[in-house]
């Protein structure tokens, strides 16, 4: 921080001897866009929240005598599969990032429906999932298996995390319809790009400390 | 977000409710921030004068308690269950609600973008947000008040089990808790898109010339501020949720098995208390420099001016504020010293602990060595910044006794903690606050406080302070412990003179506020009008008029050319240089 | 304005001062072995605390009382000699002296409480915590506690601790609503709460430890005085926090050894 901080100053020291120091007035000294700063701002601060979570979930199962590892061939396979798409949505954005940089408007629209597309296919899947171990008796207080915090983990940290990519798809969706209006700009897609492939990243987390570290053992 | 580039080149709205209620202007929004914490402070300290009657005189009658809580204060007598509740809502009231808005998002709304030459901050929509989710926060919080169990009782640190298991635990920890913990989740969120917006503003808005070296200490203080929102508010929040999942869908994060709470064996396993006290405090204790480093900033920057020289060690204090910020995230385990955690961690923490009291002692002797052969100027903002440095010093040497793990098994939870940390983060962090109401008020009301009631305030609170807060450490050294609503203990007895002496004097310092308050409305619409440049200050908001333009700077974009606290070096009859005079040539410092 | 903020803030520190230095508010007086160092420890820091207590608000007052602006007064202002730099010096040389002396000297006591294990031959005593009493349980002859079963609990029929009278190690256990140790003896107790968070607090014996739910907590120390001293919960636990007490008998060997077969008649 502070040896950042001396950059600009000799940038504009540099530049005193003349009227205009290294940046006009009001434009952005560090050329970071505020509404891109502002996003990696929010996902660094969500990236505590989510840390916070799991941090709870390894505290609590470490002190746990014995933790359930229910997790079966189907529903690895599943979360596979969730996997699968979710990363693919993340290309398609990539994509449409590219095509909207590009001035494809009709391209970037396109690819920002496959993403959502993608969330909602993830959704879908995972509520699935969900259904299916409400089903055999997981509730947040209750399972099968053992201790009762295998439930309120599983179902907090994925809820948390199937919120995000709900939120994120609501989100993609406004942005294709205003950037096919022309409302938004092509830095408005990439900004958008940022959270859907940090709400990915979240997953690559949960994914295995929540499924594979509970995959039944042989 | 995208429409908030567009409205940013606004025009000003005319209508009432834009122009005041839902208002993007930062400096209405500062203004409303302000006055969310005048209002809370003046709540919280109403319910102190509660806490501590109820201690001294407990059967006394209180006009009008009796019809707000009929159980909790049957008559107007308060119930030892409803003290408890009191000192609930007047801890979560000033932590939240008063010491982390009014330094950063009340001051530092209206003041941080006019200070680095910016129109408004750079999510103006955001902003407005930030403000009415606290709003909400506060009325979430206000209404424990009036729900039917009353507030809850688990303090504001709200330590499970007593949090957690519902309304068994006793009255007010059903839905009053559930409230408090809502309460504080939305105020969160408040904080964090504030954070967000702070950070974003300091790095892409300053002016021309404006590098992060010459910035006021006021705004590098609110941007460390903001940092260590961003990073502590997110992890209160998973707390918070993960509080409302325990207390509402049955899961056990915070509960451990075979809790047997009111006769009744919980269904709860497999969680632990620790969790929430680990989560919490890594909140806690960042939190706490939340609430001083806009002070810090605050007082800087008044001291300088007042002393009509240049702060010393302008790199020094940056520097310093720097290491506090990230020191502030290694030391939360200072408060769990007994808390049954390995001992070694806690030996551990202690090390980070008094390292941090490094840079606050330097920081403590520039503000000496920057009085030091200054002109002082003794306005009312000038004697609240030399008391803060007082109140700072005198609390943070407190600090020196608790970070010893060893001494810490005698003291705490013992008056000796309340004493200290009112002192150094309740008291200080307050007389920054006046400091930066005295300074800034002529800039955001256009008119001059009355330096004459300013005095009498000053002088009553700062005496008052200290009788209040230094009889605390004493009994403190007696092993009394905090939170008893009485002294049922005989050894404690002979201590009650000493609790009389502290509420008579709170009674007195409280009633001084109401000079202030008085002080504060009567000046808006009644005081002198301000000029430009009152205090001949250097910084870019004295270069505007009183009060600023909508836009600031009417559509002016200012370029600067100097340090910010330019001052001892008479030029053209002036002994200081705006940050934005061209000719001026740079002081020596 | 100046020189009256110089005199009040001189009086202020004064008067603290002089109040600590009375010790006319000050810990009571110690019991137990470790107390002593605890103590000492208290005065160094103290000693080092009052120093810079006075020195900065000495200091602040006299520079409010010397440098005050006096109407169309010309002299300069003068910088702090030296800078910033021996301030700098100075606050790492005074933190950091204290620091070393604290913390790496100074930390016997928090060692022996917590990192080292009891004497073998301390008398083990159970505490369990409920809202708002403390019990206690001595193992009896066959020195072991049996486990505690909080869903046994039932005070109408005198189980304060979950007893299950059929568990082995329970049989002989000796339930009593106050603490009484031998004097000069190592005690152990293993803290354990039934419901909330609770706090085990005794000044005179310079000992505090939290007491957490799903946690027992080992804490050990040596009674020195004979007397009975008040055992407060000092982490809030509950509308009737400040009720929840017990107390700490500290009697002769003799005296012990009577009460405890009394104790154990009444079972």
């Amino acid at each position: 921080m502070s040896s950042s901080s001396d950059g600009p100053l000799t940038a504009a020291t540099a530049h005193g001897g003349h009227d205009i120091p290294s940046w006009g007035g009001g434009s952005l000294p560090y050329a970071v866009p505020s509404k891109k700063l502002g996003m990696w701002l929010f996902i660094v601060s969500d990236a505590i929240t989510f840390s916070a979570v799991i941090f709870a979930y390894g505290y609590l199962r470490l002190a746990a005598a014995a933790w359930p590892r229910p997790f079966g061939t189907p529903s690895i396979a599943n979360a596979t599969v969730m996997t699968f798409v979710l990363l693919s949505s993340s290309v398609a954005m990539v994509l449409a990032v590219r095509a909207s940089s590009l001035g494809k408007v009709s391209g970037a629209v396109g690819w920002l429906v496959a993403t959502a597309l993608g969330g909602v296919v993830f959704d879908i899947l995972h509520i699935r999932e969900w259904l299916g171990l409400i089903g055999e008796g997981v509730r947040p207080f209750h399972n099968p298996w053992g201790t009762p915090m295998f439930g309120a983990a599983f179902f907090t940290m994925t809820g948390l995390h199937m919120l995000h990519v709900t939120i994120g798809v609501v989100y993609l969706l406004v942005i294709a319809v205003g950037f096919g209006r022309r409302k938004f700009s092509a830095a408005d897609v990439e900004v958008s790009g940022l959270y859907w492939h940090f709400v990915d990243l979240v997953w690559m987390f949960i994914f295995p400390l929540v499924y594979l570290l509970s995959a039944k053992t042989a | 977000m995208a429409m908030e580039a567009q409205q940013h080149q606004h025009t000003a709205p005319t209508g009432f409710i834009r122009k005041y209620i839902f208002s993007l202007d930062h400096k209405v929004i500062g203004k409303q921030y302000y006055f969310l914490a005048i209002a809370s402070v003046f709540l919280g300290m109403v319910l102190s004068w509660l806490v501590r009657i109820h201690l001294v005189w407990p059967n006394v009658h209180v006009w009008g308690l009796g019809a707000l809580s009929p159980a909790g204060a049957p008559g107007g007598v308060i119930s030892p269950e409803y003290y408890l509740s009191l000192l609930t809502i007047h801890g979560t009231l000033m932590v939240f609600f008063v010491l982390t808005t009014a330094p950063q998002a009340g001051f530092g709304n209206y003041a941080l973008p006019i200070q680095i030459g910016a129109e408004d901050m750079a999510f103006p929509t955001l902003n407005m947000l930030s403000f009415w989710v606290t709003f909400l926060a506060l009325c979430a919080l206000v209404s424990t008040l009036f729900v039917e169990d009353g507030p809850p009782i688990s303090g504001w640190t709200a330590y499970p089990p007593l949090s957690a298991v519902g309304s068994l635990a006793g009255p007010g920890q059903g839905m009053g808790q559930n409230l408090w913990a809502v309460s504080i989740a939305l105020f969160c969120i408040g904080s964090l898109l504030g954070a967000l917006n702070f950070i974003t503003t300091t790095v892409d808005l300053r002016c021309k010339g404006m590098t992060l070296m010459r910035m006021p200490l006021t705004c590098w203080a609110w941007l460390i501020t903001a940092i260590l929102s961003l990073l502590s508010f997110a992890v209160l929040f998973a707390a918070c949720v993960l509080l409302i999942l325990d207390r509402n869908a049955g899961t056990s994060f915070f509960l451990p098995s075979g809790l047997l709470v009111n006769g009744q064996l919980q269904n709860h396993s497999g969680g632990s208390p620790l969790l929430w006290q680990h989560l919490f405090w890594f909140f806690g204790h960042p939190e706490v420099y939340i609430a001083i480093v806009p002070g810090f900033g605050v007082i800087s920057h008044v001291l300088s001016v007042f002393s009509r020289k240049p702060v010393l060690g302008y790199k020094v204090i940056v520097t310093c504020l720097l290491a506090i910020g990230f020191l502030s995230f290694t030391v939360w385990g200072h408060h769990m010293f007994l808390s049954g955690m390995s001992p070694y961690s806690g030996f551990l923490f202690s090390i980070p602990t008094l390292i941090i009291t490094i840079p606050a002692t330097i920081v403590s002797l520039l503000w000496l060595g920057t009085v030091y052969g200054g002109k002082l100027r003794f306005t009312t903002c000038m004697m609240f910044a030399l008391g803060f440095v007082s109140v700072f010093v005198t609390g943070g040497l407190g600090g020196m006794f608790l970070a010893q793990p060893s001494l810490d098994i005698f003291l705490h939870g013992t008056y000796f903690v309340v004493g200290h940390f009112h002192m150094v983060m309740g008291v200080a962090a307050i007389f920054g606050m006046f400091a930066g109401t005295y300074f800034w008020f002529p800039k955001m009301f256009g008119r001059m406080m009355n330096e004459r009631l300013g005095k009498i305030h000053f002088w009553i609170t700062f005496i008052g302070v200290y009788c209040i807060f230094m009889p605390m450490h004493f009994i403190g050294l007696e092993g009394m412990p905090r939170r008893y609503s009485s002294f049922v203990n005989d050894l404690m007895q002979p201590l009650m003179p000493v609790h009389k002496f502290m509420t008579i004097a709170a009674l007195i310092t409280g009633a001084a506020q109401f000079i202030f308050l008085f002080n504060l409305f009567w000046s808006m619409y009644k005081g002198p009008k301000a000029p430009e440049n009152p205090w001949e200050s250097t910084t870019l908001e004295w270069t505007v008029p009183s009060p600023p333009p909508f836009d600031n700077f009417g559509g002016k974009h200012p370029v600067v050319y100097h340090d910010a606290y330019e001052y001892g070096d008479v030029h053209n009859g002036k002994d200081y240089v705006m940050q934005t005079d061209p000719a001026g040539q740079p002081a020596k410092s | 304005m100046g020189k009256a903020f110089a005199v009040v803030l001189t009086i202020i520190t004064t008067v603290s001062v002089a109040i600590f230095v009375s010790r006319h508010w000050w810990f009571p007086e110690v019991a137990s072995a470790h107390g002593g160092a605890m103590d000492h420890q208290f005065l160094e820091t103290f000693v080092g605390a009052a120093i810079g207590f006075i020195l900065a608000q000495l200091g602040l007052a006299a520079f409010a009382w010397k440098y005050g602006e006096r109407k169309g007064e010309t002299r300069p202002i003068r910088i702090f000699p030296g800078g910033a730099k021996w301030l700098v010096v100075l606050a790492l040389v005074y933190v950091g002296s204290e620091i070393i002396l604290l913390e790496f000297v100074g930390q016997k006591v928090w060692a022996a409480m917590y990192f080292t294990p009891p004497a073998a031959d301390s008398l083990q005593v159970q505490v369990l915590a409920g809202q708002f009493a403390f019990y206690f349980r001595y193992p009896g002859p066959d020195g072991k506690f049996g486990p505690i079963h909080t869903g046994k609990i039932d005070e109408t029929k005198g189980n304060f601790f979950g007893i299950d009278p059929s568990d082995p190690g329970s049989k002989d256990d000796i339930v009593t609503v106050e603490l009484a140790v031998p004097v000069n003896k190592p005690v152990e107790l293993l803290l354990n709460s039934k419901d909330m968070g609770h706090g085990f607090y005794v000044p005179e014996m310079r000992i505090q430890q939290d007491i957490v739910p799903g946690m027992e907590i080992p804490l050990h120390f040596t009674p020195t005085k004979i007397g009975k001293y008040d055992i407060a919960c000092n982490q809030l636990c509950g509308l009737g926090h400040y009720t929840m007490r017990a107390f700490l008998e500290v009697m002769s060997e003799e005296d012990y050894q009577k009460w405890i077969v009394e104790q154990a008649s009444l079972q």
